[in-house]
């Protein structure tokens, strides 16, 4: 355990946090401002690599996939909030509920159309290689992946700060009645918002299939993941989801290599613990 | 008092039927009708909390998971539990589901509503990724053979008497849990669910009613790990992970939640469209969630809610009815 372990770790770290950000930030959103809890943001993941896939091997063009397969998926995130979820009103358990049910039919319907194989995405070449800072070599495609989070991050933080539509967003997650009452459509924000959510998770989905790979049974272990970054960073936080996927990120590597036996335990148990202390989470507002 | 004796009356009749119909077919249905009553015990547990307390679990898998492990690491390393120390084993299912019932609960009670949701996902995780992990005890993705059922004057090994204990364990976790949310203890749990506030300010400790269920309906997960180990014949993290939960969590929803009984039923038609419906066509899994989803729009009460919406149309018609008849007198 030199330097260099720590280094690489750190970097491969930052690099899944960076993944783990684009499903997480769209996932604490959705909760702030809904308060539910969206059981089918694995799928809307998952999907979001194989709507890539069928992209890729119809046109060869990775770029085309990128903007293809998110759009789709946001669409079909936008169907699912304004069909299903909106007419049961305020009713967060029976909301959870629809949305693992339609996770279950998402499985199936992944399962009949792109078969049970395992399947990579393979990148452009011009991004599989590695470039060498200070004697460390550092793949090119996970520095793109930090890069695009970053620059999703910035962009996701200016909306939400700068203009009219962001202001409506943060009022309805601090409290929906009096935004309504302030004139806000809050029935419009949550479908925009929802569609958002998925829209981000499939360019998760699209960006980790390269190094994570798309296969049957990810979506439900991508889940998990991207609800101790909501936690962590607190429900409805843009800012608590980055940081919060950051730390997720780096325990998870750093867990599988320091402490293989426990690594999950090492990641869960603060995640129960903080929500327990904590309920909104560490950043969320109360 | 009337209905509900006969209520009691139609739900001994069915299981008599169960234990009675169910030896008489083929192995394929004992053991689908064998899993489903294991399970079902999970699924009351959750009702306990769901149903009658309103704490939403998505974790109740991880006592399941304890039960199991512990079954299968006692009987493959120590040659435990394989004679009539089977007994012994179910005990300390018990005991483990509820040890580690009152270790969580004391984190998870603290939240409520959608909070509880995810704190209960949260520990339940914590148990998948150790059982996923932990290879020198678990035997991590593969899990662990069990390679022999107990046998102790009755053989295990034999699928009719086998059915039989886990049927026998069953009936009595239904009358236990019965009993309990009949008892003032229950009635209080209905309180907490009905509006907490108003509860506590009578002077009851919601917290603690609440830890009690949730120790409880731990103990009653452990149980149905043992039994689930050794009808499986494997326990794996596939037992604790996240969708095992959520299956547990919906089948109690889809039969109806706060019946007990509706878990059941819930269980029986979910293992039933899983495992026959499999066999038949390769579609299944779209009826499964199909059914969830109606359920969750349409009969939020469950199946066990029809009843009483039928009784309610046909109440509001007859009102309809009479209004009609009366609006021309009063023209």
């Amino acid at each position: 355990m030199n330097w260099n372990f720590w280094i690489i770790q750190t970097f491969n770290g930052v690099s899944y946090g960076a993944l783990l950000f684009l499903v997480g930030s769209g996932l604490s959103l959705i909760f702030g401002v809904m308060r539910i809890v969206n059981l089918s943001h694995g799928s809307y993941f998952l999907l979001g690599g194989y709507v890539a896939l069928t992209v890729i091997w119809t046109t060869g063009s990775w770029l085309l996939a990128i903007p293809v397969a998110a759009l789709t998926i946001a669409l079909l995130g936008l169907a699912m909030e304004r069909v299903f979820l909106r007419p049961l009103g305020f009713d967060p358990l029976r909301q959870v509920l629809l949305t693992v049910g339609f996770a279950f039919l998402f499985q199936q319907a992944a399962l009949d159309i792109w078969t049970g194989n395992n399947f990579d995405i393979n990148p452009p070449d011009a991004l599989t290689k590695s470039i060498v800072v200070g004697g460390v070599y550092l793949p090119l495609y996970r520095v793109f992946m930090i890069g695009t989070a970053l620059a999703i991050g910035v962009v996701l933080w200016l909306a939400m700060e700068k203009t009219r539509m962001g202001a409506a967003v943060r009022a309805t997650v601090d409290d929906a009645q009096m935004a309504r009452g302030v004139g806000v459509d809050t029935s419009r924000i949550s479908m925009f918002i929802f569609a958002l959510g998925a829209f981000l998770a499939a360019l998760g989905g699209v960006i980790g299939g390269a190094f994570l790979g798309i296969y049957p049974g990810l979506d439900f272990e991508i889940l998990p993941l991207a609800f101790a970054v909501v936690i962590i960073g607190g429900m409805g936080s843009l800012g608590g989801a980055a940081i919060g996927a950051l730390l997720v990120g780096l325990a998870d590597n750093f867990g599988k290599a320091l402490f293989p036996e426990i690594s999950y335990f090492t990641l869960y148990a603060p995640m129960a613990l903080i929500l327990a202390v904590k309920p909104t989470g560490l950043f969320g507002r109360e | 008092m009337h209905s509900e004796s006969l209520k009691i009356l139609l739900v001994v009749g069915a299981l008599a039927a169960i234990a009675v119909v169910v030896p008489n077919t083929n192995s394929f249905l004992i053991l689908l009708a064998t899993r489903a009553l294991a399970f079902a015990i999970l699924v009351m547990s959750v009702d306990i909390l769901l149903g009658y307390t309103g704490l939403p679990s998505l974790g109740q898998a991880a006592y399941l998971g304890v039960g199991a492990y512990m079954t299968a690491i006692l009987a493959t390393k120590y040659q435990f539990g394989l004679g009539y120390d089977f007994w012994l084993v179910v005990v300390f299912g018990i005991l483990g589901g509820a040890a580690l019932a009152a270790v969580f609960g004391l984190l998870a009670i603290r939240a409520s509503g959608v909070y509880f949701l995810m704190i209960t996902l949260a520990l339940g995780q914590c148990v998948w990724g150790l059982a996923y992990r932990w290879n020198s005890l678990t035997g991590g993705d593969n899990g662990i053979n069990l390679r022999e059922r107990p046998k102790f004057g009755l053989d295990l090994s034999n699928e009719v008497t086998f059915f039989y204990v886990v049927f026998a364990c069953f009936a009595v976790s239904l009358l236990l849990m019965y009993t309990l949310v009949r008892s003032p203890f229950g009635r209080s749990l209905a309180g907490i669910r009905e509006r907490e506030l108003r509860m506590k300010i009578l002077g009851y400790n919601t917290w603690l009613h609440k830890y009690i269920a949730f120790i409880i309906a731990g103990a009653f997960g452990g149980l149905s790990g043992v039994l689930w180990a050794h009808t499986a014949g494997i326990v794996s993290p596939e037992n604790v992970v996240l969708t095992t939960s959520v299956d547990a969590l919906l089948m109690a929803v889809l039969g109806g939640a706060g019946t007990l009984i509706g878990g059941v039923i819930g269980s029986f038609i979910v293992f039933g469209l899983r495992e026959y419906l499999s066999t038949i066509v390769p579609w299944w899994q779209y009826v499964l969630g199909i059914v969830y989803i109606l359920t969750i729009l349409y009969l939020p009460t469950g199946l066990m809610g029809i009843p009483e919406r039928i009784r309610q149309r046909r109440a509001s018609a007859q009102r309809r009815n009479d209004a009609k008849k009366l609006a021309p007198a009063a023209s």
